[in-house]
């Protein structure tokens, strides 16, 4: 069976990413959702082991417990309560008892309805969902409505809802959800049902108290990890030490001597040990002797990686952007500006390190995972297990983090999971657990890319003419997303942002050079994708041209965003709660301080960060204070908005402090938290949000925090010190 | 065969000595409360008390807390100081992830326990041995001081 997504995600390439004609999809699928799971004008079919069950979406319990079956993963992001947020909305349900649950694998049901395949991703699942749950919440709500207006013999038109309760004021009748759940589920299902005015909106808009919080702040939330099923075999693996290492022989005997250790196999990607628990497991794995096949192993290093691309980006690549002619406008210039900005290799770092549980019995295939991408996973693993794809059922589980890195495009660890229970013929039930050392070093980071930026100004310092050069490694060529998102060779995710630029700029080309064919290092998408480097580049550029004109960084980008009133309205906000017109504060003790600006969009969200550093002699720096203006249309959850925000900002802090990852000789130089810091509660900077009001369809937010912070940041140390740091992570660049 | 006292009872656990409390936790006991973050003591998802003090048990063998009282985040709620943190972690809506917030919770804890107001220089330094990659920081501060007030 081979999966092409291009059969199953039957969208455009800025659909999927932008929401753009997704968006359009949104308004008109949720009827023919419903219409797959029951549908308009069935009856008697709604009440399900004991629950209404109108759709997909929602079951009403006699007790009066309304639980919403959430399509996509909760890892962190705050979905579930988003989604069961505009499901009670149109319900008009007691908050407090609404729970959720994770959807099966089941993509006629449950497809992200911007790809038309199940998955979670790009920011999408408040965009994509927006119309669909509103809708469920409201076909049920009509349900229990007309079995009202039957058993009270009254219009239903003098029927109102709040709170979880049904009520007929002139009767003074009143019932739960619970009462007239059975009698709702002999009703026909309808076809059209009326959303309600947003000025009605009791809960869109109004901070919902998080549905996760109480199962994750007193352990009984269920990750992956926590998974346990009875017989079940834990398995570590020995990886190769280099990416496309094979096992040559193994040497198992004193692995299998360890008390404990049921089975070793090899698989196509390494060795694992078996035993009933982690670490007895990781014991046998330490004490495994394996001689690794290299004849095939990538034996880069990330030095001679940037300095091969330094040398590709003095060519032209293919083509991502042209308007005008750049290159003409350049070679006529009287004041050409050029620069480099380098980035390194990412790993995604989540707290819970991957895993998989999985169970091969009767030719069925169980799984529990942090399931991001249900639809890929379920061919890929009925592929490598030779079952049908309906054989394969997909538990849903809270993930530890993700930031990307649990929608793996080729199902990594998923199919290393997979190979395990085939090697042992399925006689018990595995969980995978990946170590922190085994997570940092299994690849499937964010690339490493080199931009080189050239720009001509007119007399006043105003760019009349711009150039960007990318290059780097496709993190879509290969994959079943290749067909949507790779066009004419270019992958879009590798110059989105830059290809996007907003600025009035007369003559604009960007080009890409893609090195796939030389650098095997697993890559993948991370948190915001092409614009953690893209927004970087450009923003630290736009804010050098500003400097080189001599021109207020604010008032040079507002003069170039004129055709880009969401951008602007952003930039404006944020420079005006952050006090951008006034000085800032000095540093008591004579240490410099410095304040910067940037402003991006991704996944249809605007955001702009004022960052605020102070710097002391010796070079080292405290960011102080983040304040972070968003335009992300109609808010579903402010305060979630605001979560994202604060933790979009902590992670991209972290990234541009000191977040890479090396290769030497093909091997990562990195292991764990002490040799890949990550940011730490005494870095973390106030932050302060600010939500723009817009009427506009919603657009997501998990990922958009990201990419204004590190080059407001680098634009706040420029301010502060006069050095630009055109190389992340910043590391100790400013001590030397 | 070791026996702990794990949350106000005696408990045997059948592994080696040289395992640790973590994983005698996880997979020996199913209190799977307690998170496998890093093995080496350098993301404190794994804290839980050991005779009251912050410890990360993922480097504890269950060989050195014989004898010891620890407590881990499924009973830190019935003390007052464990249920005034969890009451402000969710007041504050702190987890995004929420891999993390058991060992969070379990330092923040121990601070208040031994610092009744702790100001923000003291959340620093008995906090940032908590990796938290949602960076809920901001809240994490904001709620050990709601916490502090709550029980003053």
């Amino acid at each position: 069976m081979n999966f092409r997504i291009e059969n199953a995600f039957q969208t455009t390439r800025r659909g999927f990413l932008k929401g753009g004609a997704g968006l359009a999809l949104a308004i008109v699928a949720p009827t023919v959702a419903l219409a797959e799971v029951g549908g308009p004008g069935h009856a008697g079919s709604a009440m399900v082991d004991g629950e209404f069950s109108p759709n997909a979406f929602l079951r009403i319990g006699t007790d009066g417990t309304v639980t919403v079956v959430s399509k996509h993963l909760e890892m962190g992001q705050g979905v579930y309560t988003g989604l069961a947020t505009l499901v009670a909305e149109e319900l008009d349900a007691d908050w407090s008892r609404v729970t959720v649950e994770g959807a099966p694998a089941d993509a006629k049901r449950y497809s992200n309805l911007f790809w038309k395949a199940q998955g979670t991703g790009g920011s999408t699942a408040i965009a994509n969902s927006y119309e669909q749950m509103r809708r469920a919440g409201a076909t049920a709500r009509a349900m229990l409505v007309s079995a009202a207006a039957q058993q009270w013999k009254v219009p239903a038109s003098q029927i109102t809802v709040k709170n979880g309760v049904v009520s007929h004021a002139a009767s003074g009748r009143k019932a739960g959800f619970g009462e007239l759940a059975e009698a709702a589920a002999q009703l026909p299902v309808p076809a059209n049902v009326k959303l309600k005015n947003p000025k009605d909106f009791t809960l869109i808009g109004r901070s919902a108290p998080r549905v996760d919080s109480v199962a994750k702040t007193t352990g009984r939330a269920t990750f992956t990890q926590d998974v346990k099923l009875p017989g079940m075999l834990v398995a570590v693996v020995a990886h190769p030490p280099r990416f496309g290492g094979r096992v040559k022989s193994v040497d198992d005997k004193a692995a299998r001597a360890i008390k404990g250790v049921n089975d070793v196999v090899v698989i196509p990607n390494g060795v694992a040990v078996l035993a009933s628990d982690y670490w007895t497991a990781k014991k046998g794995r330490d004490a495994l002797k394996v001689e690794w096949d290299e004849a095939q192993a990538f034996r880069g290093s990330s030095d001679a990686i940037v300095a091969d691309y330094r040398e590709r980006a003095k060519t032209p690549g293919l083509n991502a952007r042209n308007d005008g002619n750049a290159e003409a406008a350049l070679a006529k210039a009287g004041t050409v500006i050029e620069a480099e900005y380098v980035f390194p290799y990412l790993a995604h770092a989540s707290m819970e390190p991957l895993n998989c549980v999985m169970k091969l019995e009767n030719g069925e295939c169980e799984v529990w995972n942090g399931e991001q991408l249900h639809t890929v996973d379920q061919f890929s693993l009925a592929k490598t297990l030779g079952i049908e794809a309906d054989r394969v059922k997909l538990n849903m589980v809270y993930a530890g983090g993700s930031f990307g890195r649990r929608a793996n495009p080729q199902s990594d660890y998923l199919l290393e999971t997979a190979q395990i229970v085939k090697a042992i013929n399925g006689r018990a039930p595995v969980k995978l657990v990946w170590s922190r050392e085994d997570d940092m070093r299994g690849g499937f980071y964010r690339p490493i890319y080199l931009h080189r930026v050239r720009a001509a100004l007119d007399a006043k310092g105003m760019p009349v003419a711009w150039q960007q050069r990318i290059v780097g490694q496709s993190i879509i060529a290969g994959s079943p997303f290749e067909p949507m998102l790779v066009k004419d060779g270019v992958d879009i995710t590798s110059v989105e942002g830059a290809s996007t630029l907003p600025y009035a700029i007369p003559n604009l080309n960007v080009d890409l050079h893609t090195t796939n064919a030389d650098v095997k290092v697993p890559v993948q998408w991370w948190r915001s994708v092409g614009s953690t480097h893209t927004a970087y580049a450009t923003e630290l550029f736009i804010d050098e041209l500003a400097l080189n004109a001599g021109k207020d960084p604010v008032a040079y980008r507002m003069a170039l965003l004129k055709k880009h009133p969401r951008h602007a309205g952003v930039l404006k906000l944020a420079a005006d709660k952050a006090g951008w017109n006034k000085p800032l504060a000095p540093a008591a003790d004579g240490a410099k301080r410095g304040r910067g600006v940037a402003v991006h969009e991704s996944f249809n969200s605007f955001v702009a960060e004022v960052v605020e550093v102070t710097v002391q002699k010796d070079g080292s720096f405290k960011v102080d204070r983040v304040v972070c203006a968003v335009d992300c249309g109609v808010v579903v959850n402010p305060d979630v908005v605001k979560a994202q925000m604060e933790g979009g900002i902590g992670y991209a802090l972290a990234a541009a402090l000191t977040g890479s990852i090396t290769l030497k000789d093909g091997v990562v130089e990195q292991s764990n938290f002490n040799d890949y810091p990550v940011l730490r509660i005494n870095e973390m900077p106030k932050v302060e949000v600010h939500i723009v009001k817009s009427a506009a369809a919603p657009t997501g937010v998990g990922e958009p925090g990201v990419p204004p912070l590190a080059p407001a940041l680098a634009s706040a140390l420029r301010a502060a010190t006069g050095k630009v740091i055109h190389t992340l992570p910043i590391g100790e660049q400013l001590q030397a | 065969m070791a026996t702990i006292n794990l949350n106000g009872r005696d408990v045997a656990v059948d592994l080696p000595d040289d395992t640790p409390l973590l994983w005698a936790l996880r997979d020996g006991l199913n209190m799977t409360g307690t998170k496998f973050g890093c093995g080496i003591a350098m993301c404190g998802a794994c804290t839980v008390h050991v005779d009251g003090q912050a410890t990360r048990s993922c480097v504890t063998p269950i060989s050195a807390v014989a004898g010891k009282k620890i407590t881990t985040i499924e009973s830190v709620g019935e003390a007052k100081v464990g249920a005034a943190v969890q009451a402000a972690w969710q007041k504050l809506d702190v987890v995004q992830c929420g891999y993390c917030q058991s060992g969070q919770i379990m330092s923040a804890t121990a601070l208040l326990a031994s610092n009744p107001k702790p100001s923000d220089a003291d959340i620093d330094a008995a906090m940032s041995g908590n990796v938290c990659r949602c960076a809920t920081y901001v809240r994490i501060r904001a709620a050990i001081h709601e916490a502090a007030k709550s029980l003053a």
